[in-house]
Order: structure tokens, then sequence, then C-alpha cells
């Protein structure tokens, strides 16, 4: 995180600098609408942009005051206002003539229209091209034409499934999304299921296309139909899954997650879904018997520390830390104690012991975290071991603030010396760095460190002793 | 007109008038005053194209973010949604034209459609009985928004999901339109070369394209030489490093969007004593970031030592395997933000060709029980992508890409950087060194690499009418439009700027992308967001 800090200084300082020398290149800067640097209002919003207008603008009978003053010295030396508007010379419409815009009055959704083509009486000097309007004879690349251009087209005379075919595979060869949507969406509705998914699964884009556009709608029914059909077991499963998300009640999603055990996942996947769906289950009791011993008002850790939020919904390790927390002293028996989760969801050891660490020692139950890592051997001793290097038992120690006593009994127990000696000095272990320094058999290294001391301490009485003790054969 | 769009080789203002035109003619289609309802994620790169004061001109006097229930109350003559075509939209906009206060003055509805309109949203504001309300029902083709003058982008951040997850080709739709709209303007581009499958799909898109408008010759002479598409697919690492251009580092750090930096508020916290605690600001502060900054403009793209050593030490630690996976467990233990988790184990897998199964196991179900089992669908999306995969037994080919295009390069002067490995203190990006070793000697030279790189490689010619033939000074440089189809990084904007102000680089680029990004908006990308 040091550097972090570094980063964030340093490119702040050139920010600041690039600033500057903007504004003594004022001058020469041509004054545009959206190259205003410095006009940033309070909101954070650079004055005139579309973002700070529609704050300014929104709600209120007329921009603020302070928005209009703004607004009015900014156009005191805006240009545009002088200059006579730019000849039209571009107009992208202009470009894309063959392709008339598609016209207001016209939906896309007529072209599907059931109702047959109107009969119009034919008008004289009409151009040949437009009489074809009204012909009932349009080939599949004719009427993906009239579509593109959301023109009112029946698309009923398409009536085997030949003729179906080719007007779709005309509509996935011009790319153009709507056409493509159209017709599958004729498709679908005049067509079996069975037959629809047999001709789309040798046809990739439009199934592609399909799976999006039933995702979009959601149809979920049919997505999942689709998927089994093609044996996309996988992204069945998935797909399925994904629905949990949309369901916010604790207990119906529960419901549901059931219902998502035994799908085709893979086998690991399928583990984890059955253990998500137990999750849930305990989360839900351990939350209704929690929220009741603190209304309750009777049991010290919850008036000590109130929740803060639900349990439900957490991740795992969440829970854990939450279990272990609020429950810890509970015997294997019940659903909230940390033993139950660990073994239930297989926890592994190092997991175990980090999350157990973290929650007591919030807590400085300093005891607690002893006994984590002390095992009696079959000798009778006790021992201190850690799955997880006492290194981080130290940093997570220190995070909740320890005093130095414990620190400095587990930094002690750090095996690999220059860490110890470095995490020793980080945390004013001194005990630890002068034995250290001593055992190294560095003496300029506790040279140095007599000088960090409290003159007259202890400490400096300790260094003292050892630097003076004709015992030791100092390397340096 | 927009200085910092002109300075370029290719003057950007032209697509940016443009585009303000089609604006100003559906506003004036829509006579009288107007409030216009937004669709908040199209204010960002609106504001690129406009700012409000042209709107006013065309008496826009109102506007608001679109929001459920009623709209709010305006003395206006026409109201106006500008929304993108999504379903969900559309049942708002529904619940605004019903609430409508009928006792008030009548206003007129219109829609905006950006860039498309739909057949599915029609279709909905038709079942929801409101499709009739609206006179004006049209779209407005914002495909490649101008933000530099040398880059472009369509900012739609759901096109690499679409394109590599979904094989879902409505974004490489648009940006053939975009191009084609490009070479409206600037002319037919010569020569097409591409490398990726939709990067084929795009070329194939402009060819039937241009076929249908026969008839209407493009008189305009062409202003680039070449056109390069390329799928993100074929480098997927370079997203995945970290970033190290003073614009890449702000970017990943405090988020650049649409050439705005939101810097934390308490970077501007008055250091006077008597000013504490007076308007505090409580929102990041935007500040505008183009090369309309002269100063920024230059140490924008150096390198940025004081985070140099560390990160790029990071960056070269990938193959010691050993220390990657318990600086991940340990990220991981510590409950460092997702993002960046999926961040370093997707790096991993790309530069080793996947993990080893029981690494992979191992660390899905360390995610899976810190973060949450939801995250299975982020899992699969990733693996998906291709980003995180299990060994195949395969060997690895990365060693042999790497070095065939010397991506690490040991010696970086960083103060006066050579070669593009600048960018990320030693490591060439791959795909900008793919276009530059395109530009020199070709890629016929590189023909076994381009074949270990997934998705095909091609080359195609537009003919142009005679008389526009591009003859080019001598000491002319090639100008080359680079189409990422699938996101960019600044990195490599900062490394393509390089090579295109080398004194004989012979070839400047200007870049087009579907987004502007970074590793971080990528991934979040891939996530499965709880709705």
């Amino acid at each position: 995180m040091d550097k972090l800090t570094q980063v964030h200084t340093a490119s702040h300082c050139q920010l600041k600098e690039s600033k500057r020398a903007v504004n003594s290149l004022r001058d020469f800067v041509d004054d545009e609408d959206d190259d205003d640097l410095e006009r940033v209002s309070w909101s954070g919003e650079p004055v005139g942009s579309i973002s700070w207008s529609i704050k300014e603008t929104a709600g209120n009978s007329g921009s603020s005051q302070e928005g209009r003053e703004q607004l009015k010295s900014r156009n005191s030396f805006s240009t545009y206002a002088q200059l006579p508007k730019p000849t039209s010379t571009y107009s992208l419409s202009s470009f894309f003539r063959g392709r008339t815009r598609p016209g207001s009055f016209q939906s896309l959704s007529d072209a599907l229209s059931d109702v047959p083509a109107k009969s119009y009486a034919p008008e004289l000097g009409r151009p040949k091209g437009e009489y074809r309007d009204y012909s009932n004879d349009w080939s599949p690349s004719d009427t993906v034409w009239r579509l593109r251009k959301g023109k009112v087209c029946s698309l009923e005379r398409f009536r085997s499934l030949q003729d179906k075919l080719r007007l779709l595979e005309e509509a996935v060869s011009v790319h153009d999304g709507n056409v493509i949507t159209a017709v599958l969406i004729f498709l679908k509705r005049t067509l079996s299921k069975e037959t629809l998914f047999r001709e789309l699964e040798v046809r990739q884009v439009a199934l592609r296309h399909l799976i999006h556009f039933l995702k979009e709608i959601g149809d979920q029914k049919l997505l999942l139909d689709l998927f089994r059909f093609l044996d996309r077991t996988e992204e069945l499963a998935l797909s399925h899954y994904r629905e949990h998300l949309n369901i916010q009640d604790p207990e119906k999603r529960k419901e549901f997650l059931k219902t998502c055990i035994g799908l085709p996942f893979s086998a690991e996947d399928s583990a984890h879904i059955q253990d998500h769906y137990t999750l849930l289950e305990r989360q839900i009791i351990i939350e209704a018997n929690d929220r009741h011993l603190e209304s309750a008002g009777q049991t010290e850790i919850f008036r000590k520390h109130p929740r803060k939020a639900s349990i439900l919904n957490m991740p795992l390790v969440t829970t854990l830390f939450y279990s272990c927390f609020y429950h810890y002293t509970e015997a294997e028996g019940t659903f909230s104690s940390p033993v139950n989760l660990k073994k239930t969801f297989k926890i592994p050891d190092k997991q175990y012991v980090l999350t157990a660490l973290a929650a007591r020692a919030k807590l400085r139950a300093w005891h607690d975290v002893d006994a984590l890592f002390t095992t009696k051997n079959w000798l009778g001793y006790t021992k201190k071991r850690a799955p997880i290097g006492f290194h981080r038992v130290v940093e997570i120690l220190h995070k909740n603030s320890a005093p130095v006593q414990i620190l400095q009994e587990y930094v002690n127990l750090v095996e690999d010396v220059d860490t110890k000696l470095n995490l020793a000095t980080k945390f004013k272990c001194h005990d630890v760095v002068i034995d250290t320094c001593r055992d190294l058999k560095d003496r300029q290294q506790l040279l140095a460190y007599r000088s960090k001391v409290d003159k007259g301490s202890a400490e400096e009485e300790k260094i003292d002793a050892i630097l003076n003790s004709s015992q030791i054969r100092w390397k340096n | 007109m927009a200085a910092h769009l002109s300075y370029g080789r290719v003057n950007l203002n032209v697509l940016r008038e443009a585009v303000r035109r089609e604006l100003r003619e559906f506003l004036d289609k829509c006579a009288g005053s107007k409030a216009i309802v937004w669709d908040e994620y199209l204010t960002g790169p609106f504001g690129l194209i406009a700012q409000y004061s042209l709107l006013k001109e065309h008496e826009v006097e109102k506007m608001f973010t679109l929001k459920g229930s009623r709209l709010p109350a305006a003395d206006v003559k026409n109201i106006i949604f500008f929304v993108r075509p999504r379903l969900e939209l559309m049942d708002i906009i529904a619940e605004n034209v019903l609430s409508e206060d009928r006792r008030g003055p009548t206003r007129d509805f219109h829609i905006l459609f950006v860039p498309r309109r739909s057949l599915l949203c029609e279709q909905r504001l038709k079942d929801l009985g409101v499709l009739g309300s609206f006179i004006h029902r049209e779209e407005y083709s914002l495909d490649l928004i101008p933000f530099d003058g040398d880059l472009l982008s369509m900012e739609s951040e759901g096109a690499f999901k679409e394109c590599y997850l979904e094989s879902d080709q409505t974004s490489l739709y648009h940006a053939a339109k975009g191009l084609m709209t490009l070479q409206a303007l600037y002319g037919t581009i010569p020569q097409i070369f591409g490398k990726g499958e939709c990067a084929r799909q795009v070329a194939n898109m402009m060819i039937r394209m241009k076929r249908e408008f026969t008839g209407s010759q493009n008189s305009i002479f062409p202003v680039f030489d070449n056109l390069l598409l390329l799928d993100r697919n074929v480098d997927l690492l370079t997203p995945l490093a970290t970033q190290l251009t003073y614009e890449g580092l702000i970017d990943e750090i405090y988020g650049i969007q649409n050439s705005y930096v939101k810097l934390p508020p308490e970077k501007f916290v008055p250091k006077k004593q008597g000013d504490a605690g007076k308007d505090l600001p409580t929102e990041a502060k935007k500040l505008q970031l183009n090369s309309a900054e002269e100063l920024y403009a230059e140490i924008r793209d150096k390198n940025f030592n004081a985070v140099g050593s560390v990160l790029s030490k990071k960056a070269k630690v990938i193959s010691a395997a050993f220390e990657v996976n318990s600086y991940i467990e340990d990220c991981i233990a510590q409950k460092h933000p997702l993002i960046k988790v999926l961040r370093l184990v997707c790096l991993q897998s790309v530069c080793n060709s996947g993990l080893k199964q029981k690494v992979l196991d191992y660390y899905k179900r360390e995610i899976l029980q810190t973060y949450g089992y939801e995250h299975i669908l982020t899992l699969y999306n990733l693996e998906k992508a291709g980003l995180l995969k299990p060994q195949t037994g395969g060997r690895n080919n990365y060693p042999t890409i790497r070095k065939t295009l010397r991506l690490w390069m040991d010696d970086v002067n960083e103060q006066n950087p050579t070669d593009i490995s600048y960018v990320y203190s030693g490591y060439a990006p791959l795909s900008v060194r793919l276009a530059q070793l395109l530009s020199r000697p070709g890629w016929r030279s590189i023909e076994e690499v381009l074949r270990i790189l997934p998705g095909p490689h091609f080359e195609e010619r537009q003919p142009l009418p005679t008389g526009l033939q591009k003859k080019r000074q001598p000491g002319e440089n090639r100008v080359t439009l680079i189409f990422f189809l699938g996101g960019v990084t600044f990195a490599e904007i900062a490394a393509l700027r390089f090579l295109s102000q080398l004194e004989d680089g012979g070839t400047e680029y200007v870049i087009a992308t579907t987004k502007l990004m970074n590793g971080a908006t990528w991934i979040e990308s891939l996530m499965e967001k709880p709705f």
C-alpha cells in the first residue's frame, strides 16, 4: 500500500503542474465549449457539460444563479455565436443514398403484421419501383430489403419450410439484427419447437441470435428447452442457476437452489452448488436465531458488538468469521458453531485458523489466539504451530492493535530470521530485535538499534550489557 | 470546433461536425421548445459531441435523467427520450408516458434510439400501449465517437462479452457501420488487413455494405492507406498487465471515463485551516484530459518511474510459479478486491497457456468460498473467454510468441525510449507489435506466429475509382486506422502514438475501438452481477 500512496501523490503533483502549465497556455488555446478545463463546478461536473446541465435544469424553473453567471461569462468569448454556421457539406444521411432512413411513422414491428398487404388504387406516373410495393410477389431478398427499411411487410406468404429457411438465410446474410429478429419471431410463431430447433442447430449465426433474443426477452423456459435440445448441458445448468440472482426472498432463493442440485454441472461445480444450498439453509437458521437473541438483549456478545448486517447470502468465509466472532465456544452440534461449519464444508485448516484468528483478534481475546496455536505433543509438552506462517499471525495481530507483549511472543516464533528482524523492528519488539542481533552476532546492527531505543530504558541497558559481554564473538 | 481533434494527421472534426449536424437536424424536426430525457449512459458519449450550449441553440430548455413514474413538470412543447435500445428502458419510458398529467398542457413525445432502433423495443412499447404516442421515432447512428485527434471509440461496454462469449454480431455490425461512416467522410480505405474471427466478420460486412451502395461513387480522396482489424483475443495478456504509462496509471487508479478523470475529492481539500469544513466536495471532481493540455500530452505517455520497478518485477514474476501461486493465495486470504484476484489468476493462466487442473480447482474453490458461490458464473465466463483454462497437455506456445515477436526487452530506457516495450517497463504489447510488423516488413515474416494466434488472418483490397489512387509524397507517412474489436488499453494507445512520432517510422496511426478500457473494467464486464 505504500507504493500506491506514492503513486497517488506523484500523479497528483504532476496533474497540478500540468494544470498550471495549461493555464498559462490559455491564450493560445482555441476557446471552445469543451476545451474548458478550469470550469468545474463544485459538484464536480464541468460547467456547460450535459451532465452538469441535467443537474442544473432538472427540477428547477431555470438554471441556478451560479450556473447562469458562468454560462454568461463563457458565452462572452465563445466564438460560435458570432461566426456564421459552417456550410452544410456533409450530412451523414445524404451519404447513404439508396437507403432511406426508416420513416418516422413506420413501426418496425408493423413489418410483422398479419394483415395482408393493403391494396391501393394504382396511381398514374408512379415510378415502377414503388409500384412494386403493392405486389404480393416478393422474393426473400426483396422482403429482407423491405424489412430493413421498416416497410410494411407480411411474411405469411412464406408458407413452406423451404421458403421460411430461405428467408432466414437471406436475413442472416445482411447481418442486420432487427431483420434477423423479425424473421425469428415469425419462425418461432409458425414452426413447431422441434423443427425450429432442428433447423437452427445447423445455422450457427441464426442460432446465436435466437439465444441472444430469448435472453433479451427473458423467455427462460424456451431457452432451457433449446439448451437441452442442443445437449449444451453445462450452459443449461448455469443458465438455470443464474436465475437465483433474481430472487430476493431468502426462503424462495433457498428452494430455488435446491432445484439446481442434480443439474448437469461439472463434477466440481455440482459440489459447489450443493454447498451453496447448504450454506443458505444454515444461514437462514442462524439469522433467525441470532436476531431473536439480539432483540432479547440477554446475550453479552450481541450487546457489546451489535450486528451491523444480516448473515444471509454472505460468502462461506464471511459466515465462518461471523461464527467465530459470535459463536466461538459452541459445541459441534449447533449449526452456528465454527467447528460445525468447518466439518460440513470441509474448510481446510489454513483457512480456518486464519479466520478464527482474525475474529478472536478483533475481540482482543488473546487467550483464544494462544489456544489456536498451542498443541500438545505426545510427551505432553505444548508447542506452538501455525499452518499459515507466524509472520501472517503477527500482521493480523498488529492490525487489531494487539499489545506489544503479545506481538512480541509471535514475532519470536517467525522462522525466517530476516523476516523476524524486519517485523520486530517494524513493530518495536525491542527484546526480539536485541536477542536476534545477539544470536546473529551482528554488532553493527545492535549498535544502530541502540540509538532507536529510549535513553535510560531497560532496553538500552540490556543492549549495553550484551555489547560489553566478552563471551560473544561478534562478526562485525 | 474542438481544437484537440484536428491536430492529428486526420481531422476528426469532420466526423464530429457531421455527427453534430445529424443531432441538430433531429432536434429541429421536433419544432418548438423541448426537454430531453436522458438514458444516463449516453450523457458521457454525447458530452464529447455536443455541449449544452448546442442543445440550447435548438430550444432545449430542460434536461432530465430517465427515471420511473411521472416526468417532472416542464413548460415545453416537446419531450424527447434519448435512449439505448434496451427493453428495461422501454418499460420506464412507458411509465413516464402513461402517467403524464392530462390536465396540464399537452406535450409531444419523441424518441431517439442510439445507435439503432430495435424491433424488440418497439414491440415492447406497442405491447405497453404507448407506441402510438410518439411522433418522431428515429435512430441516431452514433457509432464511433472521436475522443482525441487520433482516437475513436464506440464505448460499447458489452462488446467483448458479446463477441467472444456469446458470438453475437451486434457490436461487429455497429463497428462495420462506423467504418462505413468514416469511409463516407474520409474516403474508401484501399487495403484492409485483419487478424481474428471477428475481424473477418467485420471485413465481410464492410464489403457487403459497400456493394449495396454501388451507384453512389465515393469521390473523396482517401485519407487512410490501411485498415487493420484486430480481435481482442489475439492479445489477452496486455489488458491484464498493470499499466505503467501516466495515462494508463491514472485510468487504472482513478478511472478515465469519456476523457474526464474523476479524482477523489480528498485531493482537493483546501489546505488552509480556515477553509476546513466549508463546502467540502463530496463527489469526485472531474477534470478533462485530452491532448488540449499541451504539457499533459507530453508527459502523458511517459513511463511512470516511481512504480515502474515494483510493477515490472511483478509482471516478470509470472514464470516463477511458486511465488505467484502463494501471492495470489495471500490476496484471496486477505480478501483483496475480487477483480484484482481474477486479473492475477488470468494473467498466470494466459502466460502459461493454462493452469494445472489442480491449481485451477484450488483457486476456484478459494474464490467461491471467499467471495461467494455465485461467481461460478463469473469463472465460467472467464473460461469461455479463454482467460482462464486448464492446461490441455499441448505445448505452451507463449514462450515462442514472446521470443519471435521480441515482447520482453531487458534493456529498457524509460526516459528516452526507442522501443514500444517502454509502456510496460520492458514488455511490448503483442497487439502493437503485430501492427508494427505489418507496417514493416509485413506479416509474411511472422507467418508461423500468426498461425499460433487465434483466428484467421487476411488481406482485402477495395478498388478505388481511377484518379483517386493515393500517391504518397517521398517521406510522407502512411496512415493506418487500427481497430481493436473488444477494447483497447491506454498502454496500447501510448505505444501506437510512440510509433507514430518516430522519425522514420513510416506509419501514423489512428486508433479505433469498441471500448476504451483497463484490465479492471474489462474483467468487471465479464462478472455476473446480482440484479
